[in-house]
């Protein structure tokens, strides 16, 4: 495969907070056109690398390219200009809320672009209409459900056919129809708009129905990878207790803590 | 007990260093705001829906409290002047101690609690709930876009708010002076014009309240991005931004008054 077929490279990264590393030795790549998905368990720094992918943070070591360009080494006008190609859809939505949901999916629209409002308003109905909520239209955030509003999140993110499409955890917290319209959406609009997406999450099954090709992330290195299928046969013990959800395994149950028999006493 | 002392001493200068190092980083912001001003000082629609929160809302806690303000004054006043014989200069004393330091000082203090807490929480909200994060990813600085507009809203709100503030504290300096003791109402209204200065006295009540609308939209703004995103670092944001405020205008307006009187001493 060609450096210029994959859109994201992400090159040998190292980064933390402060003193905490929290991504060590990250090598990974995200084909054009693909979906992908980076799984963990919690705080094992997959928001990290959206954030380092979107720019929002810098590398300490190792280098982030986005189409080609070094991401850390882009001042805040090229960095800007690369975002405007990018989409991205948090956990909770964050949909401005003192917006309706047409200003909302207007937003970018409005902001980058000097649109007639005709126009401006035909767009947003079209983004709303293939995430399936056109008639709410004139509602605000509040009066929205928690899948409503990661629906509408979603359109606002492909508002302006971003290249590249990113989700924190887009099924954190959603009902199983939700979850599934979601992820069926993630699928859809990625294909409909030739774009590429990452999807950061840690529910298993049902990005494994949508994906082209899966990272998982643990103690910040990448602890397997793999198609869908690849995935459902792995054998990597943490690969394979993250799938089958098993309780004890790589990642241990217990907190590191002294043996219990010491800690109630027992031993001398 | 030298411990204690020194630990003591060790706390009081972090304190100290923290007040300075906030101070440095709200300077830094303040910079940064004006720099981003330009975005939506051309879309004036942004700064005019800011002037209606900020500005419009507080219209009603503006108005009762000057007119209370002024009734009170004028009742004080009376009673003060009648002792000298001088109850005709009520609108005087009125007029004056509205336009140069009621006036701006009050509807400051009003406006801080009234408008600024409620940037600070709205500001400090959007942070909470990944808002500002959202339009930074969509290449729209949060500064220019989120910042600019309510701290311009609060500066050209403030200085109106004043200026109304201290028209309805003489209102009910008159309501009180003229129509309810009896004071003269030709004499409460000439000596008025006749003794208030329009540069030395309205004009430097303007620039006061000017002054305090830059300082309560710069802490009110800073507080609100700086907040820690969760619900006690919000609140407690909000208290800073009150007590901040009430504190800065405070000192700003001894120096200010400082100043202004410079010519009298």
């Amino acid at each position: 495969m060609t450096p210029s077929d994959n859109l994201v490279e992400i090159d040998s990264v190292e980064f933390a907070y402060g003193k905490r590393a929290i991504l060590k030795d990250i090598s990974l790549t995200v084909p054009r056109g693909k979906v992908v998905a980076i799984m963990g368990g919690s705080g094992c720094g997959k928001t990290t690398l959206l954030r380092l992918i979107g720019g929002q943070l810098k590398a300490s070591r190792g280098a982030v390219r986005v189409d080609g360009k070094n991401v850390s080494a882009l001042d805040d006008q090229g960095l800007y200009a690369l975002r405007r190609r990018m989409g991205m859809l948090f956990q909770f939505g964050a949909l401005f809320t003192d917006m309706s949901v047409y200003e909302n999916v207007a937003f970018q629209l409005r902001e980058h672009t000097d649109l007639p409002d005709d126009m401006v308003r035909d767009l947003v109905l079209m983004k709303l209409n293939s995430v399936g909520l056109r008639g709410a239209i004139d509602l605000m955030p509040a009066e929205l459900s928690g899948g409503m509003a990661r629906r509408v999140a979603l359109a606002r993110a492909v508002a302006i056919d971003p290249m590249l499409v990113m989700y924190d955890e887009p099924f954190a917290g959603l009902d199983p129809i939700s979850l599934g319209v979601i992820g069926q959406l993630i699928r859809h609009l990625n294909d409909a708009l030739g774009a590429t997406s990452i999807v950061v999450t840690h529910d298993v099954q049902e990005s494994l129905n949508i994906v082209d090709y899966v990272y998982f992330v643990s103690e910040g290195r990448i602890a397997g990878q793999g198609t869908p299928e690849e995935i459902r046969a792995s054998e990597v013990p943490f690969v394979k207790q993250f799938v089958k959800g098993e309780p004890d395994g790589p990642v241990p149950f217990h907190y590191p803590a002294k043996t219990y028999a010491n800690e109630l006493g027992l031993t001398v | 007990m030298i411990s204690t002392i020194t630990e003591s001493l060790s706390k009081l200068g972090n304190r100290a260093i923290d007040i300075v190092w906030r101070g440095g980083l709200m300077a830094r912001f303040f910079f940064l705001v004006v720099v981003q001003s330009g975005a939506s000082l051309r879309r004036f629609r942004l700064i005019w829906r800011e002037i209606y929160f900020s500005g419009v809302q507080s219209l009603v806690i503006i108005m009762v409290s000057g007119l209370f303000v002024g009734m009170v004054l004028g009742l004080q006043g009376f009673q003060t002047l009648q002792n000298y014989g001088a109850e005709e200069t009520l609108g005087v004393l009125v007029a004056l101690s509205l336009v140069r330091e009621l006036g701006p000082v009050v509807a400051g203090l009003l406006f801080a609690s009234r408008a600024g807490s409620a940037i600070t929480a709205e500001i400090g909200l959007m942070k909470a709930t990944e808002q500002l994060k959202a339009m930074d990813i969509m290449a729209v600085n949060p500064i220019a876009r989120v910042v600019a507009p309510r701290f311009w809203g609060g500066v050209i709100s403030m200085p109106m708010l004043a200026a109304l503030f201290s028209a309805m504290g003489v209102f009910g300096g008159y309501i009180v002076g003229v129509v309810l003791i009896g004071v003269d109402n030709g004499v409460f209204w000439s000596q008025m014009t006749s003794k208030v200065d329009w540069y030395y006295d309205v004009m430097n009540g303007v620039i006061k309240s000017f002054v305090f609308g830059i300082a309560i939209s710069c802490i009110a703004t800073f507080e609100g991005f700086d907040a820690p995103p969760t619900a006690e670092g919000v609140s407690g944001a909000t208290t800073r931004t009150v007590v901040t405020s009430a504190l800065t205008i405070l000192a700003l307006d001894l120096v200010l008054t400082a100043f202004m009187l410079r010519s009298y001493v």
